[in-house]
């Protein structure tokens, strides 16, 4: 089974974003990146996926050199090799543009079974695997928590809301979101870091590709409440909080 | 012309689609609101009691259990017939499945999960969370119209919602059954949830913050100590720190309780849209910047690991 995982990568989570001057991006001269969380879980699904069935896992990632870091990365969890679009555009590309960059890749592979996680962590666009398989022209399902393959077919397990679930089959080849947190994830050993640089990420041309939307202002969000922080040492805070809760908010008995 | 697509479970119309009407009325041009089904027509009509120009029954027998194939088809042909301004979904799941490809099928963009939507000239201003809510954006759509949206639940209230009544029609479309790829079966629910977190008055909730489940037995104290129940955001579920059951959030439960405690959670909006309700809520993170106090009545900027304890200690007093 050929699989195919996308993987993007964003700023760390702790990083303390900014907009730039034109605030329509963020200032990320000096910051850190680090693997899309969900779709780590993606590529996890995919490694358990290849360990049941055989086959092959091809990482594959959008944007500007230093994206190599997070293939480099999965490389060295167990993907067989990686492709590499490149464009410095790519990592503050809408979803269209990203989704055409990893088709131009992922296209003349003809993966089984393409993965992404189901979102990323700065853009949110909750996107791209759906346009992408639109793109590639096969089917999809979004918010996946099992993939089960049986004779040629999927047969997946779709969380709903409220606690709800569904199976669905589909045939391959086929492209799946995964849900975050349904596997446990693995960390690259010293053996996969030293395997990983011998394995291939190949560099592909980004297609010229039209958004289908754009930014033109980006600033800190108003706030929705008038929120009283409490300061001082933490003996002090605790004592002021617990009266107003008391007193004031009264949603604590005394 | 605003089209608002419809969802529906059960006979019931999706909470969330009344707020994508009242979002759509807002705007001020007419609104149509399509539900797509097979033998909908009663649940269509149930939406006619909005104040809109017309509500379309979208109707095909492919079309009786959702799918995404069959959606986008479906749906694809009563744009092109319509040619709406606008069109306008919750961001629920289901959306999140096929307004993408619905979009994208018409060579569109999609701006997904607004918190506002604004008339801009000929044109439409979107206003989207980024950066797990750290950020805001304003957005437009390239291109011409349609443009394709999905309204963030709870964005817009539901009660804003003007009432009148509005002809009902039953649209037959053409949908190849044998083009949707998509064979689902029934919706199910796993074993009954155990702990029913919405009759809860007081809630301490935990984060990434907590950083292992060694200190959970502090988390259990202070919230012994308020009479509250202990809840979590969705990294502490996923990481079996605490059982699925004690999820808030988008994936877990809405809750609305007197006080919500919430420490170490950042405040992602797969969080907030499940506690936001609550009527005083109490932050504590290490992160002077964290989203979670964008919403909180009361908010203390420091370590948990300090805090919590004296927060114990004076309780007890």
């Amino acid at each position: 089974m050929k699989i195919v995982v996308c993987i993007k990568q964003v700023v760390t989570r702790d990083w303390q974003v900014r907009p730039d001057e034109a605030r329509t991006w963020i200032r990320d001269g000096d910051a850190e990146f680090e693997m899309n969380e969900p779709d780590a879980y993606a590529l996890e699904a995919a490694l358990r996926l290849r360990e049941a069935q055989g086959g092959e896992v091809i990482a594959v990632s959008a944007g500007p050199a230093r994206v190599a870091q997070v293939l480099r990365e999965a490389l060295a969890r167990g993907a067989d090799r990686a492709l590499h679009v490149e464009g410095d555009g790519l990592a503050r590309a809408d979803a269209l543009v990203v989704a055409d960059a990893l088709a131009a890749a992922i296209g003349p592979e003809s993966p089984d079974l393409v993965l992404t996680g189901l979102q990323s962590d700065d853009m949110g666009f909750g996107q791209t695997g759906v346009i992408l398989a639109e793109r590639l022209g096969v089917p999809h399902a979004t918010i996946i928590m099992d993939v089960q393959v049986e004779g040629g077919a999927l047969r997946v397990k779709r969380e709903l809301e409220g606690g709800w679930f569904q199976w669905l089959q589909m045939p391959l080849p086929a492209l799946l979101t995964i849900q975050s947190g349904i596997n446990q994830l693995r960390y690259a050993t010293l053996k996969g870091i030293m395997a990983a640089k011998k394995k291939e990420i190949r560099a592909v041309a980004a297609p010229a590709a039209q958004p289908g939307q754009q930014v033109v202002d980006l600033r800190a969000p108003e706030k929705q409440k008038q929120t009283r922080m409490i300061d001082g040492a933490p003996a002090d805070a605790a004592r002021e909080l617990v009266r107003a809760l008391r007193e004031d908010a009264r949603v604590v008995a005394s | 012309m605003i089209l608002v697509i419809a969802e529906h479970h059960g006979g019931q119309v999706h909470r969330a689609s009344w707020e994508a009407i009242a979002a759509a009325q807002a705007l001020g041009a007419p609104v149509t609101v399509a539900l797509p089904g097979h033998d909908a027509a009663a649940i269509a009509a149930s939406l006619a009691e909005a104040q809109v120009a017309q509500v379309l029954a979208v109707e095909h027998a492919a079309l009786a259990d959702y799918t995404a194939d069959g959606y986008v088809a479906a749906l694809a042909e009563i744009i092109t017939g319509l040619s709406p301004s606008l069109v306008l979904a919750a961001h629920t799941y289901q959306a999140r499945d096929f307004m993408p490809r619905l979009a994208t099928r018409l060579s569109r963009g999609l701006v997904s999960d607004c918190v506002a939507i604004t008339a801009d000239g000929d044109g439409y201003r979107f206003t989207r969370p980024v950066f797990q809510a750290r950020l805001q954006a304003d957005v437009t759509a390239t291109g011409a119209a349609p443009h394709f949206a999905t309204l963030q639940a709870g964005a817009v209230r539901a009660d804003t919602l003007q009432k009148g009544s509005a002809p009902t029609t039953t649209q037959a479309v053409t949908v190849d059954a044998t083009g949707v790829r998509q064979k689902p079966d029934a919706p199910f629910k796993e074993a009954k949830q155990a702990v029913d977190l919405t009759a809860a008055e007081r809630i301490v909730s935990v984060g990434r913050g907590i950083k292992g489940p060694e200190h959970l037995d502090l988390v259990k104290q202070l919230a012994e100590a308020l009479g509250a129940e202990i809840a979590a955001s969705r990294p502490i579920c996923d990481n079996g720190w605490l059982p699925m059951d004690r999820q808030i959030g988008s994936s877990g439960q809405t809750v609305a309780p007197k006080l919500y405690l919430a420490l170490g959670i950042s405040g992602a909006i797969q969080h907030v849209v499940g506690m936001k309700g609550a009527r005083t809520i109490v932050a504590i993170n290490k992160d002077p910047e964290a989203p979670i106090f964008e919403i909180a009545d009361y908010g203390i900027a420091g370590d948990l690991f300090e805090i919590v304890p004296a927060l114990i200690a004076e309780l007890k007093r």
